[in-house]
């Protein structure tokens, strides 16, 4: 729910702090035939395409959400800098208040991924971002990397502002009937609550790695989730999946989770938790 | 879960020009007005009312349109098709007198409805709107659920000549109703939610679907209203606030296109 402005109204009304945009290109974008989502035993499949309105189609949406004061990540795709810089500018004029680099998207040829893996491509990328706009820079990385502390030490040589972790992991799905992959573009990004332990995991390596705040994603649908995450070293978290699993509700519900947690356990504030679990 | 279920066709029947039937068997229980996300292997999968409601049996009607329902047109019984679903809110069908407003394919939906009233004992009127008589499809099962039926068509060849909402401006002045249920082209409903000013309504709406659970932000309208799950079908209230309503939709990239 992230791709019009009354939709990210509704999830900061529902108790976010912020909202990521869905990731934005220069042209428009239909993405791919259905099936493109599908929910598995413990975890949602999708090969959206990035499909987008593209950047100039998209100036009235951030301009619509601004108008109720609604804190925006502007999360943007490109295929080389030139892209990546024409978006941040236009994020930017349009209102958005931090942009979200997405070079993790597993399913999108040339984009994504296929950028987010080479060291000096997202260093090069996020130097050029950064040298053209004002507002934080945020680089998304995608868990399916050999190299990820790597990756995240390129983003943060480049003065990224935070490192978001995770996007969806790889992963494919066959049905038995048909005996075919039940995507349309048969590989997809596996999230929900699967994916937790992976990306804990992969924020916990970064953290100890890189001293720029990290924004923990993937797999939370409760307050000991984003608490988990916080241990490993996120300042802040994003949910996505967990609205299928809770309701758009769910972000008031964890909002209290958290307080309640952190009461119990005697904590006032949660940066007293970040990175606690690192030894 | 949201996952297909892979089923095979039982019946095909042609209900009119380009339109056709196809049931399967499935035991799930349906609320009129829900839908399911229809997999057709290799092709694509799309949203479709489900138009027959019987207790181990299901269908969905359609006109062929585009790539999607031109495959699902030409499938024949045995052939496989995947299910998920059912999907939405679907109508909520009181009060003592309804008046049932189908416009085209929105026939499809609109009948499992009449024929819930019909079950509970509620006085339904219908009017159904099509282009020419040919397109027609339902009546018949329709007067079997002792509805009163009307007809209008553009052409006059068959009923009334004009719109469906001509036809239901004359009766909502004639007759007092308890309630309005709706689903056609969405120009019409918008009509008709003009002219029904204090009588409760309920449209049901159609946009471009993905997921169909609520999760890729595809279908939203208004203020975050998930036309997959928090509608399809939406009351005269909310639809006063839905700027949209009426006047655009968006295509699979989001972009605004006029209805
Ligand atoms: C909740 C719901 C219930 C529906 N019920 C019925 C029904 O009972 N009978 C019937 O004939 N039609 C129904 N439709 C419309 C049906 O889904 C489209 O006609 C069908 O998807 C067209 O696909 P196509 O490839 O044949 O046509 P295309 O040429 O691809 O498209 C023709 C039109 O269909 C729309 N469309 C295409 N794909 C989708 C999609 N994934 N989701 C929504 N719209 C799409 C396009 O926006 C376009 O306006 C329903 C739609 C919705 C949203
Ligand atoms: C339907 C769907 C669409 C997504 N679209 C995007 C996108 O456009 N850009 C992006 O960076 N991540 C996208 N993601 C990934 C999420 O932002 C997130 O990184 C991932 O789903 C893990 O978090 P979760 O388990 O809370 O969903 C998408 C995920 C889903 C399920
Ligand atoms: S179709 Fe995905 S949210 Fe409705």
């Amino acid at each position: 729910m992230d791709e019009d402005a009354g939709s990210m109204e509704r999830i900061t009304r529902c108790g976010a702090g912020g909202v990521v945009t869905k990731s934005i290109g220069l042209e428009p974008r239909e993405g791919y035939p259905n099936p493109t989502v599908v929910e598995l035993e413990c975890g949602i499949l999708n090969a959206m395409g990035l499909p987008n309105p593209g950047i100039n189609n998209f100036e009235d949406e951030i301009k619509n959400l601004k108008k109720s004061n609604v804190p925006v990540i502007g999360s943007i795709f490109g295929s080389d800098k030139d892209g990546f810089v024409e978006l941040g500018k236009k994020m930017q004029s349009y209102g958005a208040d931090a942009l979200e680099l997405n070079m993790s998207c597993p399913h999108a040829k040339g984009y994504g991924l296929e950028i987010g893996s080479d060291p000096d491509l997202v260093r090069e990328i996020t130097k050029n971002v950064k040298k053209s706009t004002k507002i934080p820079v945020f680089v998304k990385i995608s868990p399916n990397l050999a190299n990820i502390v790597e990756i995240a030490k390129a983003a943060e040589s480049a003065h990224a502002n935070a490192i978001v972790a995770i996007n969806t992991v790889k992963a494919m799905k066959i049905d038995l009937e048909l005996r075919i992959p039940i995507l349309s573009n048969k590989i997809g990004g596996y999230s929900g609550k699967a994916v937790k332990p992976i990306g804990v995991c992969c924020v916990c390596e970064i953290a100890k790695n890189v001293n720029i705040p990290i924004i923990g994603v993937g797999g939370i649908t409760t307050g000991e989730d984003a608490i988990e995450y916080f241990m490993a070293g996120a300042s802040a978290v994003q949910i996505g999946s967990g609205i299928h699993y809770r309701g758009v509700e769910i972000f008031e519900k964890i909002c209290i989770e958290i307080e309640s947690w952190m009461k119990d356990h005697n904590y006032n504030k949660i940066s007293e938790l970040i990175g606690v679990a690192h030894i | 879960m949201n996952y297909p279920k892979i089923t095979k066709i039982i019946e095909t029947r042609k209900e009119a020009k380009d339109t056709k039937t196809i049931l399967f068997k499935d035991s799930v229980e349906i609320i009129p007005g829900q839908f399911f996300m229809i997999w057709i292997p290799g092709v694509d999968e799309i949203p479709m009312s489900v138009s027959y409601i019987d207790k181990d049996i299901k269908g969905i009607t359609f006109r062929k349109i585009g790539d999607a329902t031109k495959a699902l047109y030409n499938l024949k019984k045995d052939d496989k098709i995947g299910i998920r679903g059912p999907y939405g809110n679907g109508f909520k069908i009181n009060g003592k007198n309804i008046l049932f407003v189908g416009g085209g394919t929105g026939i499809a939906m609109i009948a499992p409805a009449v024929e819930k009233a019909s079950y509970e004992k509620i006085t339904s009127t219908v009017v159904l709107g099509v282009k020419n008589k040919d397109e027609l499809f339902f009546e018949k099962k329709l007067q079997k659920t002792g509805a009163k039926i009307f007809v209008a068509t553009d052409d006059g060849s068959k009923g009334d000549k004009g719109f469906a909402t001509d036809l239901a401006e004359k009766m909502l002045n004639e007759h007092k109703f308890d309630s309005v249920l709706t689903c056609g082209p969405e120009i019409m409903m918008k009509k008709l939610h003009s002219l029904c000013n204090n009588i409760p309504f309920q449209a049901s709406l159609e946009r471009y679907m993905k997921c169909g659970f609520g999760i890729c932000g595809q279908c939203c309208i208004g203020k975050g209203l998930r036309v997959c799950k928090d509608g399809p079908v939406f009351d005269g209230e909310t639809l006063k606030n839905i700027e949209e309503f009426g006047k655009y939709k968006r295509d699979a990239s989001g972009k605004k296109i006029p209805l």
